[in-house]
């Protein structure tokens, strides 16, 4: 296999962290990884994004939602309910 | 479902009841105040009505609705804060001809937990979120935010897998460089 550029690695990247590649591609990716130090920053920001957006946005199972819902708001959404 | 396709009252009752404190956990952790969130509910229902009608009987509900309920929670934040949608083409990393990429930069200072741990710094991924374009948005509020497969998340939006796939990486990427202009090191 010749030499990944960092465009190649980066271009094919989701199928590394998404563990979809195949064995021999996922031995290339690591062997430009422990040389160029460029792309472990953009893999580990790569990550980070995806765990930003998990973390800001995901539900919480753990925790009930909320019970102090006002009827005031349900009533206005049941007005709301378009009518046809 | 059906009963709310076809605009039953009662029907659509019961789905407020049912999704209402959903929706409401979803839009005051976005807008940390009480009547933009209450306005985000509302719009969340509205959307999901006009919306319903496309919903497939074999994909799960509780994962479409938190979509359409986090959409409508991340629209109003956007429409306070009078940002624009960004270009996903001009968050996209540069290349020289070589292949090396323009302008690296290093990881961030601070983990994941370490900037979510701050409510301005939560707030600020939010917004970068709310910026993307909407079919950008969708494939990671289900891909990487609710974790549904590849296959479902085709199913719900209507295209191929490999839409989905090449959609959710030049959106991970445009998010990660408007991260970067938040998060890198100074
Ligand atoms: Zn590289």
């Amino acid at each position: 296999m010749p030499e990944l550029s960092c465009q190649d690695l980066i271009r094919f990247l989701d199928d590394y962290v998404d563990m979809t590649q195949s064995d021999k591609v996922r031995v290339a990716f690591d062997g430009h990884l422990k040389n160029c130090p460029n792309c472990v920053a953009y893999l580990k920001t790569y990550r980070d994004t995806i765990s930003l957006a998990r973390g800001a946005c995901a539900e919480d199972a753990a925790a009930p939602p909320p019970d102090d819902i006002p009827e005031e708001l349900i009533q206005i959404i049941l007005k709301s309910r378009p009518s046809d | 479902m059906d009963g709310l396709r076809s605009g039953d009252r009662d029907a659509f009752e019961t789905f407020v009841r049912l999704f209402a404190p959903r929706a409401t956990r979803i839009a005051r952790r976005i807008l940390q105040n009480e009547a933009d969130a209450a306005d985000a509910v509302q719009d969340a229902f509205i959307s999901a009505m006009s919306a319903i009608r496309h919903f497939r009987a074999d994909c799960q509900l509780t994962t479409w609705f938190h979509r359409v309920a986090t959409n409508a929670a991340l629209m109003k934040l956007r429409s306070k804060t009078r940002k624009d949608i960004r270009s996903i083409d001009e968050l996209l990393p540069g290349f020289f001809a070589d292949g090396h990429r323009i302008g690296p930069k290093p990881a961030w200072a601070l983990s994941p937990d370490q900037i979510l741990e701050r409510s301005e710094r939560c707030q600020i991924v939010h917004k970068k979120i709310s910026e993307l374009p909407e079919d950008s948005r969708n494939v990671v509020l289900l891909r990487d935010i609710q974790q549904v497969s590849t296959a479902e998340t085709a199913r719900q939006l209507g295209v191929s897998e490999s839409v989905v796939k090449t959609r959710l990486h030049r959106a991970r990427q445009a998010l990660r460089s408007m991260f970067e202009e938040e998060f890198e090191v100074a």
